[in-house]
């Protein structure tokens, strides 16, 4: 289960970000920040090879000790989820594009897919 | 550099184990030669020389005793699992082979006393090595180059007696020639060395590898772990890597494998770390990197939870820090020998793990060794020879290997003394350097992210280090980063530690800016810090000392509290100026309308904000004082803002400034500019904070907004002017200055279409609407610039009605000063006005012409002296009626007028498509011979519109008449009669007949018949004519017939010219003439006949 999940911006910055409540939330939004690193590598490193095959899931991005995270840059059944969820927010007339996501739905998702605080 | 810790492998573990040779005999010291041998021995040892470690000992020197050789392990336990001193002893110590240099020549005189002392050398050395296996052998050193092999008698003979002597095998048995090769027979001989050293090794192996059969699983499992890593040692040392790869890894097995309880899991973890860090360096060296990294992941994961004696946590960690430290110095250095690294397996990874394994221990290290204990004496830590005998064992029960230890009370103390050990270790110190490894590795495989989330907990690091000046240094340099991205949670966090960093040291201007952004926008810090925060923003501004910040030190924050007492009553440091580019609470925004100038205020921190001067510069500064508010308020009024004060920015709404000033004329076509405003924070006389923002303002996020406004589809209610929304405002810095369309109407009166050649008039009205007086308005007529040149050149304008243009004038007329024109009193900018009238031209009339015979036929050519009509044709194609004037005819010097010509058409008018003919008798005189053509002269007309005015002036136009073509004749004859003939009556008509030639002329001519005439005179007659003579010939016709009638034919032949014909001639007599009828008698007859 996922203990952090962060839908970031294509300009970096974080367009819903939300962790385990039980731990430390600020170490949880470096290690989502550091790993844009590899994953602006990533995506420019395929825009060179192959810009239309190019694979969206970008794979384990960090071997960190605690923790692995995955990248994912908008379809694999663990994101399918958050990915269907993400569109219906963009559906939603009221969003404005870049905003900050704020919906209940969202959250709730989001949620499911956390690990569950004990 | 630091000095070794307790938790540094070892440098015997981590240098690359070469076989130990020892030199013998040689004096280095005082013995030039053996000099030179050592330092061909040692120098340029490059990768192509066998991986040997030299050492010259005295021939003497005692080698580390073997202790005697176990013959059973029945009853032996042993005690720990490796000896500390046993690889250094291998490396340092005891050689593979030891090397006897000795100087003697084959031919020596005293050979036999040499060669017993020789023989004694080697003894000593061979008592020395008592129960090893060390190889030795025997240099001689000669002056002699030697012969081939088997020449030399003496030499084969005498060294076989020498081995025996040495008892030595012929193989360990060399000769060094001191001569010119001594690097080549150096060599040489190391590979020999080399060969015997292999051979050691190999024994050695052997004989561990022996042992294994003794052993039982039970009470030997250490010594199984230690026969691995001393068999694979050896194998180093043999420079069998794969083969000693394979014996770690088997060793590495076996260390898991061993029983494990508190007292020797460091003894455990010591040998794995160890084993790990042998097996990943022989990994790198094979170029298997992958390997290495999954057998230090193994290592991890396997020694992770293996933390041992939970009061001496903080050792596990230290210990964790130092193998991920160690695996990313191997990782490094593996890339400096060539390996290549990716971004996101690279060793900077490994020394951030070291870094927060440090982090732990520094915290575990705080949390267990808080506690006030003095360290015990006696020291619990000191052992008989100052070192332990075991790797990660424990001073105090040295080779203890039950489970329990021996002694509670000891065991007690000794974690007590290691406690207070930990203490004074410089954690931070070492976290610092981990974490700037890290960072130097990030920036190196382009993770600028990671990078700074490195650097920030350095300046943490340093924070807790209490350096703040480092910490802020570093804070301040990724803030930056955090605040482009828009990070808010993590900006925030780094704000934080730098807000308490600059409270504790007092330092005002970073205080304030750091205040300033934590309360903005851009923060994500609850309301409540926010407002704790702005208060002490306010104390600060009117030069009191803040409440210290929470989660200081509290010792720290009471020193801070004296240094801030200290710069308040430290006057004249209080005037600071910010600059608040990208983060301040207060964004702002500015637009910039031709001299009128918005400026958007809002504050976005929990309490209202009073300031005293606002300010904007402009790019000229002439215009910074129009904008500028100012209000002079005493240093409490701070406290109590009043919301609807001008001077008083209130949370969340936005207030509106404006400005307005004239622009100058000098700036007209440049860009003003916003270049920075500023915005002044308390007073002059508590603390004055300059708030400066660069260009138009706005802070980090408010870029993004605009954007995001842009692409937002709410609905923008129309809000008053006063709170104009923020985010629809976008900032525009700077703006063009133009010249407005003035307000002045310039009207153009003139008829079109122009005629050319005409003088066309032009009337220029200018009105002006100003409210105020436009001083020097200038006007410029004339053609516009950039036609035709042709158009240029033929266009002239003058200002002078009544004048006509010639070719001095020019084609514009630029700045025509017209003066000031009414009314106001201001003065105006210089407005321009441009007005372009394209005037169509046609041509005013036509004029043909055409050479008639007086008889007014055309004539293609003229004869000479005789007379002939030019009739010219003005066909007006003006859609005006024109005005003839007058007109003149110019004649050529080859033309002259046989009368005054007289204009006929003088004060025509000629209407649209009329024509006004005239005609003028022209008669050529002589040309020289051979001229064919000749000029006939100019046409001048003088015209002018009928419809303009009376004194507009008459413009002459010329007309180049054509050339004609000019031919001279022998013969001339003229007729002279009357101009009409009356039937009946006698009609005289005289021909002149005229020789234009030098020569005599024979004439004939005759005269035929006609009905309508009878005639009297010669009617065929033959004449001779002298030289310009001219001949008369008179007749009297009688005309028969009334109307017009044609003349008897005159035939006339040259009989010299017969080219000349009668036909040529006759063209200039009459051909016809009029008869009128019969006068009055004859009509009263036909009445009287009636």
């Amino acid at each position: 289960m996922a203990v952090c999940i962060a839908v970031i911006a294509k300009e970096n910055y974080p367009l819903y970000i939300r962790s385990v409540p039980t731990q430390n939330e600020l170490k949880f939004h470096y290690t989502v920040h550091t790993s844009l690193d590899v994953v602006e590598e990533k995506i420019s490193a395929v825009g060179k090879a192959m810009a239309d095959q190019r694979e969206l899931y970008l794979g384990l991005l960090y071997p960190t000790e605690d923790y692995k995270v995955y990248g994912y840059v908008t379809n694999s059944k663990m994101f399918r989820k958050l990915h269907n969820s993400f569109t219906d927010v963009m559906c939603n007339p009221f969003y404005n594009p870049g905003d900050t996501i704020q919906s209940k739905a969202f959250d709730g998702m989001v949620s499911v897919m956390m690990v569950q605080a004990s | 550099m630091m000095s070794p810790t307790q938790w540094d492998l070892p440098p015997e573990l981590c240098c690359r184990p070469m076989a130990f040779v020892a030199l013998t005999g040689l004096d280095v010291t005082y013995n030039a030669i053996h000099r030179a041998i050592w330092d061909a021995f040692c120098a340029n040892r490059r990768a192509d020389r066998v991986p040997i470690s030299f050492k010259v000992l005295p021939g003497d020197h005692e080698y580390p005793k073997c202790r005697t050789k176990r013959t059973s392990y029945e009853w032996y336990i042993p005690k720990g699992i490796l000896k500390t001193g046993w690889m250094n002893k291998h490396l340092n110590l005891v050689p593979a082979l030891v090397v006897l240099f000795y100087e003697l020549d084959w031919d020596d005189p005293v050979w036999k006393e040499k060669q017993s002392e020789c023989a004694t050398k080697v003894e000593i050395v061979r008592t020395s090595l008592q129960g090893r296996n060390t190889k030795v052998a025997v240099v001689l050193i000669q002056k002699k180059t030697p012969l081939p092999p088997g020449e030399d008698l003496v030499a084969s003979e005498r060294a076989a007696s020498l081995c025996n002597a040495c008892d030595l095998s012929g193989k360990s048995l060399f000769v060094l020639p001191h001569t010119d090769h001594l690097v080549g027979y150096i060599i040489r001989l190391e590979n020999a060395f080399y060969e015997h050293a292999q051979t050691y090794y190999y024994t050695e192996i052997r004989r561990v590898k022996s042992h294994k059969e003794f052993l039982n699983k039970t009470t030997h499992q250490l010594l199984f772990v230690r026969h691995q890593f001393k068999i694979a040692f050896f194998s180093e040392l043999k420079q069998d890597t794969q083969n000693a790869l394979k014996y770690y890894r088997t060793a590495y097995s076996l260390v898991h494998e061993l029983r494990t309880h508190e007292t020797n899991m460091l003894e455990i973890k010591t040998m794995a770390g160890f084993t790990n860090y042998k097996i990943c360096r022989l990994c790198f060296q094979h170029n298997t990197p992958l390997d290495a990294i999954a057998q230090f992941r193994k290592h991890i994961d396997l020694c992770k939870k293996k933390i041992g004696s939970a009061e001496l946590a903080f050792e596990h960690t230290a210990w964790m820090s130092k193998q991920f430290q160690s695996f990313g110095d191997l990782f490094d250095e593996a890339i400096k020998l060539g390996l290549t690294a990716i971004q996101t397996q690279n060793p900077g990874f490994y020394y951030q793990q070291a870094a927060y394994y440090a982090q732990e221990r520094k915290q575990q290290a705080a949390h267990m060794c808080a506690h006030e204990v003095r360290y015990p004496t006696p020291d619990p830590l000191e052992t008989l020879s100052g070192a332990l005998d075991f790797y990660g064992q424990r001073a105090w029960r040295q080779g203890h290997q039950s489970i329990d230890p021996p002694d509670a009370e000891k065991e007690k103390v000794g974690i007590q003394a290691l406690q207070v050990k930990e203490k004074d270790v410089p954690h931070s110190e070492l976290i610092i350097a981990l974490l700037s490894n890290a960072v130097a590795q990030f920036k190196k495989y382009k993770c600028p992210r990671m990078k700074s989330h490195l650097m920030v907990q350095m300046g943490e690091e340093y924070y807790h280090a209490k350096d703040y000046t480092k910490a802020l240094k570093l804070l301040d340099y990724v803030m930056c980063d955090y605040r482009t991205e828009r990070w808010w949670s993590l900006l925030t966090s780094i704000l934080g530690t730098a807000l308490r960093c600059s409270y504790l040291m007092a330092h005002v201007k970073d205080y304030i800016t750091y205040s300033m952004e934590l309360i903005g926008r851009a923060s994500t810090l609850w309301e409540d810090q926010k407002s704790r925060i702005e208060k002490n923003l306010i104390k600060v501004l009117m030069n009191e000392v803040p409440e210290a910040e929470p989660d200081c030190d509290p010792a720290s924050a009471k020193a801070a509290q004296a240094l801030w007492s200290d710069r308040v009553s430290l006057a004249g440091s209080n005037r600071f100026t910010i600059e608040v580019q990208d983060y301040v609470p207060f964004g702002q925004f500015i637009l910039l309308l031709q001299c009128k100038l918005h400026l958007y205020l809002k504050a976005d921190c929990p309490h209202p904000v009073r300031f005293s001067k606002l300010c904007v510069s402009l790019s000229n500064q002439e215009y910074n004082q129009f904008c500028v508010v100012e209000e002079s308020c005493k240093s409490q009024d701070i406290l109590e803002p009043l919301s609807q004060e001008n001077m008083c920015l209130v949370p969340g709404k936005t207030r509106k400034y404006s400005f307005k000033f004239v622009a100058k004329t000098e700036d007209v076509g440049k860009k003003i500019e916003i270049t920075a405003v500023d915005l002044m924070l308390g007073t002059d006389n508590g603390r004055c904070v300059l708030l400066n923002w660069r260009g138009g303002g706005g802070d980090a996020a408010s870029s993004h907004e605009a954007i995001q406004a842009a692409r937002s589809f709410r609905s923008r209610g129309r809000v008053p002017e006063q709170h104009a929304q923020w985010d629809t405002v976008s900032i525009q810095a700077s703006t063009m200055i133009i010249s407005r369309v003035p307000k002045i109407s310039v009207q153009l009166s003139h008829k079109p279409p122009a005629l050319s050649n005409e003088m066309y008039c032009i009337c220029v009205s200018i009105q002006s609407n100003e409210k105020t007086v436009a001083k020097d308005v200038k006007l410029t007529a004339g053609l516009k610039p950039g036609q035709d040149a042709n158009l240029t050149q033929s266009t002239q304008v003058t200002l002078n009605g009544l004048e006509v243009c010639d070719e001095s004038h020019p084609a514009l007329l630029p700045d025509i000063a017209i003066g000031d024109l009414q009314p106001g009193e201001k003065v105006h900018p210089l407005l321009i006005s441009d007005e372009t009238v394209t005037i169509e031209t046609v041509v005013p009339f036509d004029v043909a012409m055409k050479f008639v015979s007086t008889k007014f036929e055309h004539l293609e050519r003229v004869y000479v002296d005789v007379p002939f009509l030019l009739m010219t044709d003005i066909l007006s194609a003006s859609p005006w009626p024109l005005h003839l004037v007058s007109s003149q005819l110019l004649l050529a010097p080859t033309m002259v007028a046989l009368d005054e010509p007289q204009s006929q058409v003088e004060h025509v008018v000629l209407q649209t498509g009329e024509c006004a003919s005239e005609c003028f008798s022209l008669q050529c005189p002589p040309v020289l011979n051979g001229t064919s053509s000749v000029a006939s002269g100019q046409y001048l007309i003088s015209w002018k519109r009928k419809s303009s005015c009376a004194d507009a002036p008459v413009v002459t136009t010329v007309v180049t008449l054509s050339h004609v073509m000019v031919e001279t004749i022998p013969l001339y004859v003229h007729a002279e009669l009357p101009s009409f003939g009356r039937v009946r009556e006698s009609l005289p008509v005289r021909y002149h007949i005229q020789n234009r030639t030098g020569l005599v002329q024979d004439v004939e001519m005759s005269v035929e018949p006609s009905d309508a005439f009878m005639f009297s005179g010669l009617k065929q007659v033959r004449l001779r004519i002298l030289p310009g003579a001219e001949h008369e010939m008179l007749y009297n016709f009688y005309p028969l017939m009334a109307g017009y009638q044609n003349l008897p034919l005159l035939n006339i032949s040259l009989l010299r010219f017969p080219t000349v014909s009668g036909q040529l001639l006759r063209r200039f007599l009459p051909s016809r003439i009029f008869v009128k009828p019969q006068g009055r008698q004859a009509e009263d007859a036909s009445i009287a006949a009636a």
